[in-house]
């Protein structure tokens, strides 16, 4: 009977928790807390009028089947009564990390990395230079990213420095035949430009050797079968030292990226564009002409073991050569920024925590009720499956420590209060079924252009979509 | 003429499913041809899909408990292992729940769901 539930809930009023950030980790998070916790509330707040973070922004749009997982959260959102979406909110913007909290027992912040770590090189900010996480972003159309300043048409080589699975996706992205890419859901500016692209040679540049790239198999076995690319590499960089040999038989992937590449320097591809593998390799200075990047100068570097055992480090040998780049993009890592009001390590670009729980700013206790997880809270590595994993640890350590979580000093505590906040200030907070209205447009426009969704970039015209209810 | 699927039409097999998270462990029919990660979503056990079984992430992870089950298992192929290498808590016996499907000689196969829960660490 609803009397009985009122009394119910009024003696044991349900716990209020707030996620910040809609990526992997955000959703897993809010699953798991609504799994935990009986009939506790969860919102996500997310800057972005979107939900699912670097599912939609940064995974590759021709690796749709990697999305799929936004089945999934789409159906907890549209469906758990107890789970609620506020978009277009972005904390330390509209509102700071205090006053959030105030309405809530407890915060999980899961805002990912909006940042980049730094090559630390003369020449690095001249035009043309960007990092990787700019560029995916530009081609997923994120709002903030749509117009970055490149001009394909005017690029001939591209130099990317770094060997991971975000290098792999914005080579392939740039030399992968134009009208394969454009059936996926890749931003239209972004296929205009590729239609028009002049891009003939992709460099990868690595400091270590074949032995250590960070590559996962399938992402390289696919870059390495591209339709008429070449691949280029220096057989002298696969000759292995003993120590290169002990590291390769400790993992199995990397004994097989290391195979896979062997095998691509032995046969020969025929092609018109050219794939370009450095290793042993490490960029030292960006040179420009008529102040924009033209190519980048490279240290040849040699591995030496370190001191205590672990992986061999990279050390330059100063001998130097220089190859051409008319885009230069450093894909060296994503970082995370901090906000006011939450310790943050600047080095590691991580909130500093124990198991998920946040330390304060001190770091001799914990902050009660503020909890971590994702790339916020491990750094900016892992798929969108360690993020369940790393979810499920946070959660069980709310759980454990549920007795520290103070109440909600704000009235009405959990969503009404949020939202009648963000209200006074003017913020047009977007729900899930807004969100549901602009992602229905993305399809219907995707439709006619023969793409299983054409993206909106402008925050502005999905605040309107969203508001036409 | 029978076909492959009209001779098992209609016949099951034991499937049980241990979880680490919680330490719950459940015992389950399942029609030959159905896949681990089907057999654990039609019966309420939380093992995760993430791409829905498109061999794309490795969250279907399982750890089969018994070796001579695993033995008797059609060896992973590359696209599986390239996934299972990313796989939370990979083993020996690690396969992928989206992958395997449900033979007669599985009848009985115990697999463990791995978990990072703080109790186990
Ligand atoms: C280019 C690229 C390709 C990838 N490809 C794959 C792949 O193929 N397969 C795979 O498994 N993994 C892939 N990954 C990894 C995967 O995307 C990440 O592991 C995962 O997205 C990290 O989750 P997260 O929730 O911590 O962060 P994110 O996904 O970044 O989510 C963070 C969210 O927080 C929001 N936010 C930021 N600041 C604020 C604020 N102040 N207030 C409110 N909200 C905020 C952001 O808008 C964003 O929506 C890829 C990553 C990249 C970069
Ligand atoms: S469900 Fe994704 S690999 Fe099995």
């Amino acid at each position: 009977a609803p009397g009985a539930r009122t009394f119910a809930a009024a003696a044991d009023v349900p716990l209020q928790f707030c996620v910040v950030g809609s990526g992997p980790a955000g959703f897993y998070t809010a699953d798991k807390l609504l799994k935990k916790f009986g009939d506790a509330r969860v919102d996500i707040v997310e800057a972005l009028p979107t939900p699912f973070g670097l599912v939609r922004s940064g995974v590759a749009p021709d690796h749709a089947d990697t999305k799929n997982v936004i089945n999934q959260f789409t159906q907890l959102a549209a469906s758990e009564p107890r789970l609620s979406f506020l978009g277009n909110v972005r904390v330390g913007r509209d509102l700071s990390l205090q006053e959030l909290r105030s309405h809530y027992n407890a915060v999980v912040l899961a805002y990912g990395a909006e940042s980049d770590r730094r090559l630390g090189v003369p020449g690095e900010d001249l035009p043309g230079v960007f990092s990787a996480r700019e560029f995916v972003w530009w081609y997923n159309g994120h709002p903030e990213y749509r117009d970055l300043p490149l001009s394909l048409a005017h690029t001939r080589s591209v130099a990317i420095a770094g060997l991971g699975n975000v290098a792999v996706d914005c080579a392939r992205v740039l030399l992968k035949a134009a009208d394969d890419i454009a059936t996926t859901d890749i931003c239209s500016h972004a296929v205009k430009q590729l239609h028009n692209s002049a891009v003939k040679e992709v460099h990868l540049l690595g400091r270590r050797g074949p032995a250590q790239a960070a590559f996962t198999p399938k992402e390289l076995r696919e870059l390495l079968s591209l339709k008429g690319v070449q691949i280029k590499m220096d057989p002298s960089t696969f000759e292995l030292s003993e120590a290169s040999e002990a590291e390769l038989k400790a993992t199995r992937m990397r004994k097989r990226v290391y195979d896979l590449l062997s095998k691509a320097l032995a046969e020969r591809q025929e092609g018109d564009k050219t794939l370009h593998i450095h290793f042993l390799r490490s960029p030292a200075e960006v040179v420009g002409a008529e102040r924009h990047a033209s190519g980048v100068v490279l240290e040849k570097t040699a591995l030496e073991p370190v001191e205590g055992g672990g992986e061999q480090k990279a050390r330059g040998t100063g001998q130097f050569e220089t190859i051409p780049a008319d885009l230069v993009l450093k894909s060296i890592g994503f970082k995370s920024v901090g906000i006011p009001g939450v310790a943050f390590d600047a080095r590691k670009g991580v909130v500093p925590n124990k198991l998920g729980q946040v330390y304060t700013e001190e770091g001799s206790a914990f902050e009660p009720g503020l909890y971590v997880c994702g790339w916020l809270k491990r750094g900016p590595s892992g798929i969108i499956g360690t993020n369940l994993v790393d979810a499920e640890q946070t959660v069980d350590t709310m759980v454990q420590t549920k007795d520290s979580f103070p109440a909600a000093a704000a009235q009405p505590p959990g969503g009404p209060g949020l939202r009648q906040l963000l209200a006074d200030r003017g913020v047009q907070v977007v729900s899930f079924a807004d969100w549901q209205r602009v992602d229905a447009e993305e399809v219907r426009r995707g439709a006619a252009a023969g793409k299983p969704r054409d993206k909106l970039t402008s925050v502005d015209e999905m605040l309107q979509i969203a508001a036409a209810a | 003429r029978f076909s492959a699927a009209a001779e098992g039409e209609g016949e099951t097999i034991s499937v049980t499913f241990k979880d680490e998270k919680d330490g719950s462990e459940k015992t389950v029919r399942v029609p030959l041809g159905k896949s681990l990660l089907e057999a654990a979503h039609d019966n309420e056990v939380e093992l995760e899909g993430a791409c829905e079984g498109s061999l794309a992430c490795s969250t279907c992870h399982v750890i089969v408990e018994d070796q001579e089950y695993y033995d008797k298992l059609p060896e992973p192929d590359d696209d599986e292992n390239d996934m299972l290498d990313l796989a939370f808590g990979l083993t020996d016996t690690s396969r992928l729940g989206c992958q395997v499907k449900c033979q007669r000689f599985m009848d009985g196969i115990a697999l463990r769901i791995p978990s990072a829960s703080n109790d186990q660490q």
